[in-house]
């Protein structure tokens, strides 16, 4: 009886497919449409996975309007990992078995892009990882068949410890979510801090499993270590307890706080008229980003989507752009045409020109650093300057020893 | 230290709030809610709609934080009369799993209605404000959640004591037949204990939004906070989740400053250590044996026709690769993996007796023994995956020694105490385990094809050994000692030692499991010891029946397939599987398995 | 030699004295009813005589050997067969599977893992069952007995492993009168023929005076009296306890 409920269902499936895919096939009749295949935590992280749906389907309808790449319309064929990087190489298999895509995109978590990376190693297919973040996927665990997007944990730090530096503070204290993002964020800034600053000492650090904050139990802990400076990697609603306990109990005034992430609108919303003033924090400026690419991707997404873009947005959108301009440098879909045809591909993003760098493959897309205040009862990034990616990237020597992978 | 405790008396109150409704309705109905986090969640999400239209100040707050219960208690309400009414009857774990359907669609509709950002309540200066204690700012919500603790506890204990209707639910609590000889309408009172149960739910979840957000983990961090807190103070025990709630608190905010990377640890360890010492928790009393309604089945063998289908799907699945292509083949080994790991649970939670929360521990122990095995030590596939069984085996004995006297909800909610600590170790601890990025890289070093018949060989030879155990004279006395145990005890057996073994050997199948997923995926990850893998091994265990042999192996097919298909069908696929379990539950509350025609197979 | 040796036997709970220092014994061949009234201590003796309660203080010799404080596992090694007074069987075992299974232990082959229980000991269990006269029932499932055949199946499983004492707590009870002498019969019968010493709880006036040799009252914890029928029907204190005010009941 359940085998017979299976079959059917199986049968709906593949109806439903060749409906969805009918009008597909009748426009690419003379080309067939380059297949992407696209798999990130819809279902596991909403919050950041639709505003990222939302980018890279503008991104898409741009392209194709334009004519596609190489003649070749784009096809995006998406999928939902749950937040579990063995569906998501379980997915990754369908994709490449039986949807014969060109190349795979996508991820959020670092563990889903680690593991579509291994993937792509083992089926020697293209990978481009848009949001993690881990150093791992380009440097310890790097390989050939991989690029990446975003920029990474330690360009995050890298470019806050370039603030961080100028201030008076010595005694610093670190609050992060206790696994590897965090803990990596949290080695990289002490790490680099120490590097240009001999005087500084951690003197303190909390280590909240993440989504689990005892906010008022951890503000409690920093303020008694005296800090005179805060480095903080809590974000979603770990960052929303911490920063309304620590608002009421005083813990950012008279020190100075430096913050990853924390000026991205998916983080800096939440915090509404609780925007803690003054904090130095990487980011994006969407509503005070004035450059012609930046407007012209917020208005032609906020005609689309009626509302304003996240950071998930510009990373979906620029992904797709940057695999339009890999292919078309590559010039055909073959993996090993793409490899070479993506190692220094330009592309164009709404933060303005980035490529993706041969030597390790991530790309130079940076991000923006400055501080947060309030305006009309909502939280905005000010003083901010565009930090490019490449020039906080460690020397090519070092990477090269990060990534014992390069050939 | 003063700043510290008041914190912990904080942490403590949050905890009651949450654990208060789950023990009422526990105590009352024995209906383990899971779907408890989810009626908190929807009283942040419910409160913060509420609280956005009414005025800023205390006034309209305690309006809000009213018409938010009053609003939870109907919801609750529906949801007795919808769902748990019609299941009292039915064996604990599939109340169990019908929560969890609600749970899968709660969390979609939640999103549905309210999109997916976190939303936070704009704090007006009251909720802001400070005293001065020594020196330092305390807040002052803080301090009313204080003070609803000991309130919201005296209110509930003279609701309880003095009045007619608290008396009949604590007789009910005690003694239901003996109620319903007594003509008492239980319906309305079990509806009434639910209504109010789900109303302290959403009192909790409105209190959570000053301090916080609304947002769409909260359901399930809660749950287990609140599992923990009433198994340590004693399921449907007031005042022992009262205590609990107090021992918890102060544990987590003391905790703060001593073990700053333990935090997830040390709440479960204490669990793990009260229930080692008093197994019915804190104040709890011995739960009368098992479940109301619950039938032993009468188990017969596989009769031929089932037997012959049985090699025939085997001898399929061995020409398989001949015909499919790596993908199709890949999503195969995943579904004999799952039968393999739901056949083993099956031993432990259906001959054995000891419902497990937690089977995913074992199966994360062998996958991570594995994939530790390749990497640190460099062991090809056939030394690894020994390694994985006998870590797996001896980790389950190890554990098991201390857990096999307990019984019912108890054992499973200490296994499930356990895969949590096993899991926080392997998302924490960076160095050794990869933390969430796990290993990498772990692959077999065969063929695609090769290695698919070494997966059918072990999964299907471990379930057929398992199998031919539960068929065996030592599967009769495990059997016995679940029927029994008086009995048992008293033709010589050793009960103890019987469910230790049972343990350690569904410790073990779920360890090869586990290391042939490490193979098969080339990467192990914390997801793999996960809350969502332990309740898939349930799911499938329930969904095929647990009193029969073969239900396991139908339930874990179905499972894989019914949650393969329905991700890459539906965004809301939890909704249409929770709503699918729902069903499920109501329709044939033996399982799939149980659906068959009279005197047909098993 | 006695089968069974019970000397100053002791356990209270809490503050309440279940058993003061009760010594009795029976031989092979005997059939010992122990009656009282409830509460008098019947089922805490029993409870302790086959090692499911530690006594507080005697001795319990069994066949030569000091059981007090082994658990009923060892008891029952020890060749000490035992009803309940509320039956306790395997429900979701065949009738058959049920005996077979006392006589796997009984062999010590229940941790075998490997060939099927189905095929061991079922002649044996057959003719266990034959015994009792629950033959024809061999293929049923245990949980859809009557209660009087679940006291026979009782009886089955506590003489697989031809035990040399039967400690029965209430055997009769819920069977029809008629049922009740035929089945404590057979146990007369059965402790005849084996040399098997019985020591048994009842309700039934009729049963004790009928089948037993001798007799034992307990009241309180204490034992009362003991001897065989005329002597305890004339005791002055069984009758005080049965007869008097009203304030014990003798149950049925």
């Amino acid at each position: 009886m359940s085998s017979m409920a299976r079959i059917t269902r199986r049968g709906l499936l593949a109806g439903g497919t060749a409906l969805l895919a009918a009008p597909a096939i009748l426009r690419a009749q003379g080309e067939q449409p380059i297949r992407i295949g696209e798999i990130n935590s819809y279902s596991a992280v909403p919050a950041f996975t639709l505003p990222y749906r939302n980018g890279w389907q503008l991104a898409v309808a741009h392209i194709n309007a334009a004519g596609g790449v190489l003649g070749r319309k784009l096809e995006v064929l998406s999928r939902d990992d749950a937040g579990k990087p063995q569906d998501a190489v379980r997915l990754a298999g369908e994709l490449v078995d039986s949807d014969h895509v060109d190349l795979l995109a996508g991820g959020f978590l670092s563990n889903v892009g680690l593991a579509l990376s291994d993937f792509s190693k083992q089926h020697q297919k293209l990978y481009i990882a848009g949001e993690p973040l881990t150093d791992a996927l380009v440097w310890q665990d790097g390989q050939p068949f991989c690029f990446r997007l975003r920029p990474s944990t330690y360009v995050q730090a890298a470019m806050l410890v370039e603030e961080a530096a100028k201030l008076p503070a010595k005694r610093w204290v670190s609050v992060a979510p206790n696994y590897e993002y965090g803990q990596s964020a949290v080695k990289w800034f002490q790490q680099l801090l120490k590097a240009k600053r001999p005087d500084v000492e951690f003197v303190a650090a909390q280590w909240p499993a993440l989504g689990h904050i005892d906010a008022a139990a951890v503000a409690g802990a920093l303020e008694a270590a005296k800090p005179e400076a805060i480095y903080n990697v809590l974000f979603g609603a770990d960052l929303t307890n911490f920063v309304r306990q620590g608002n009421t109990r005083g813990l950012f005034e008279q020190r100075a706080v430096v913050s990853v992430l924390t000026g991205e609108p998916d983080y800096l919303d939440p915090l509404g008229e609780e925007t803690p003033e003054g904090w130095i924090v990487t980011g994006y400026p969407w509503n005070s980003l004035k450059t012609p690419e930046h407007m012209k991707f917020l208005d032609a997404y906020q005609a689309k989507f009626n509302t304003h873009p996240m950071m998930g947005s510009v990373v979906g959108y620029t992904l797709l752009q940057s695999i339009a301009a890999g292919i078309a440098r590559a010039g055909g879909t073959a993996t090993a045409k793409m490899v070479e045809g993506f190692s220094g591909a330009g592309f164009a993003s709404p933060f303005g020109a980035a490529s993706y760098r041969p030597i390790d493959h991530q790309s130079t897309l940076g991000t923006f650093v400055g501080k947060l205040a309030l305006k009309d009862g909502k939280g905005v990034m000010v003083d901010w300057r565009y930090v490019d990616g490449a020039g906080v990237m460690p020397s090519n020597a070092e990477v090269a020893k990060l990534r014992p992978n390069t050939p | 230290m003063l700043i510290t405790a008041l914190n912990g008396l904080a942490a403590a109150a949050t905890l009651f709030l949450l654990a208060s409704g789950l023990t009422v309705i526990f105590g009352a109905t024995r209906i383990v809610n899971f779907a408890h986090g989810s009626l908190y969640m929807l009283g942040a999400y419910l409160g913060w709609s509420i609280l956005a239209r009414l005025p800023h100040t205390p006034w309209g707050f305690a309006l809000g934080a009213v018409a938010t219960m009053a609003a939870l208690a109907l919801f609750g309400a529906l949801l007795e009369i919808g769902l748990l009414r019609r299941i009292y009857r039915a064996p604990e774990l599939f109340q169990l799993l019908a929560t969890f359907g609600v749970v899968l669609m709660v969390q979609d509709v939640v999103q549905h209605l309210w999109g997916p950002a976190e939303l936070s309540l704009p704090r007006p200066p009251w909720l802001r404000g400070f005293v001065l204690l020594g020196g330092a700012r305390y807040p002052r919500f803080d301090l009313i959640v204080i003070a609803v603790f000991p309130v919201l506890l005296g209110a509930l204990w003279l609701g309880f004591t003095r009045t007619r209707w608290g008396v009949l639910v604590r007789a009910a609590t005690q003694d239901r037949d003996m109620l319903a000889a007594l003509g008492v309408d239980q319906r309305l009172l079990f509806t009434s204990v639910f209504a109010l149960g789900a109303a302290l739910a959403g009192l909790a979840g409105i209190l959570a939004l000053p301090d916080g957000s609304a947002d769409l983990t909260m359901d399930l961090s809660a749950v287990t906070d609140a599992f923990v807190v009433v198994v340590v103070g004693g399921l449907g025990s007031l005042s022992g989740a009262a205590l609990a709630s107090l021992l918890l608190g102060m544990l987590q905010s003391f905790g703060v400053l001593w073990l700053p990377r333990a935090s997830l640890v040390l709440a479960f360890a204490a669990m793990a250590m009260v229930l080692a010492l008093r197994p019915n928790g804190l104040l709890g009393r011995p739960l009368a044996g098992r479940g109301v309604g619950e039938v032993v089945a009468f188990i017969r063998p596989a009769p031929r026709a089932l037997r012959l289908a049985g090699w025939f799907a085997l001898g399929a699945a061995a020409c398989a690769p001949l015909i499919l292509g790596p993908y199709a083949l890949s999503v195969l080994m995943e579904m004999l993996i799952a039968m393999l790991f739901a056949a083993s649970l099956h031993l432990m939670m259906g001959p054995g007796g000891m419902p497990s929360f937690g089977h995913a521990a074992w199966f994360g122990i062998g996958a991570y023994a594995a994939a530790l095995a390749v990497h640190a030590l460099a062991a090809p596939l056939p030394l690894a995956l020994p390694a994985a069984v006998l870590l797996a085996a001896f980790a389950a004995a190890a554990f098991g020694w201390f857990v096999v006297r307990l019984s019912g909800v108890y054992l499973a909610m200490l296994t499930l105490a356990f895969a949590q600590i096993c899991w926080a170790i392997a998302f924490q601890w960076g160095d050794v385990t990869g933390g969430d990025n796990g290993i990498l890289g772990v692959w077999p070093g065969l063929g695609v094809r090769g290695f698919y018949w070494l997966v059918l060989a072990l999964c299907a030879g471990g379930t057929l050994l398992l199998r031919r155990v539960l068929a065996a004279p030592f599967g009769h006395a495990l059997r016995a000692s679940r029927d029994s145990s008086l009995r048992a005890e008293a033709i010589g057996l050793d009960t103890g030692r019987l469910r230790l073994a049972a343990f350690t050997l569904a410790g073990a199948a779920a360890g090869l499991a586990g290391g042939l997923y490490a193979f098969a995926e080339g990467s192990v990850f914390p997801t793999y010891i996960s809350l969502q893998r332990s309740v898939d091994a349930l799911l499938m265990v329930l969904l095929g029946g647990v009193q029969t042999i073969s239900g396991p192996i139908l339930g874990a097919f179905a499972y894989t397939g019914l949650y393969d298909t329905l991700l890459s069908l539906t965004d809301y696929w939890r909704f249409v599987l929770g709503a699918m379990i729902i069903v499920l539950v109501l329709a044939f509350p033996q399982g799939l398995a149980g659906v068959r025609l009279p005197g047909a197979a098993r | 030699m006695s089968v069974l040796r019970v000397e100053r036997l002791r356990k209270s709970f809490g503050g309440v004295q279940a058993v003061r220092d009760v010594s009795f014994a029976v031989e092979a061949g005997e059939m010992l009813a122990l009656i009282g009234p409830n509460g008098a201590g019947k089922s805490t003796c029993f409870n302790m005589l086959n090692g499911q309660l530690r006594p507080d203080a005697g001795h319990i010799d069994i066949a030569g050997r000091d059981t007090a404080g082994l658990p009923p596992r060892a008891v029952w090694r020890l060749g000490v067969g035992r009803t309940f007074q509320i039956t306790a069987t395997f429900a979701s075992m065949s009738v058959r599977e049920n005996v077979q299974l006392a006589l796997l232990s009984q062999h010590r082959e229940v941790w075998r893992l490997w060939r099927p229980a189905a095929a061991r000991h079922a002649a044996a269990a057959e003719a266990l069952l034959a015994q009792v006269g629950l033959a024809a029932q061999a293929g049923r499932a245990a949980a859809v007995l009557a209660y009087g055949d679940l006291k026979r199946l009782e009886l089955a499983i506590a003489l697989a492993n031809a035990p040399r004492l039967l400690l029965m707590d209430e055997p009769t009870a819920g069977m029809a009168p008629t049922e009740r002498v035929a089945q404590m019969r057979l146990v007369r019968d059965l402790a005849s023929a084996r040399g098997l010493a019985v020591l048994f709880t009842e309700h039934d006036m009729d049963v004790v005076f009928g089948l037993a040799d001798r007799i034992l009252v307990m009241n309180r914890g204490a034992l009362i009296a003991e001897g065989n029928g005329e002597a305890i029907r004339a005791h002055p204190e069984v009758r005080a306890v049965y007869l008097g005010t009203g304030a014990t009941s003798g149950g049925h």
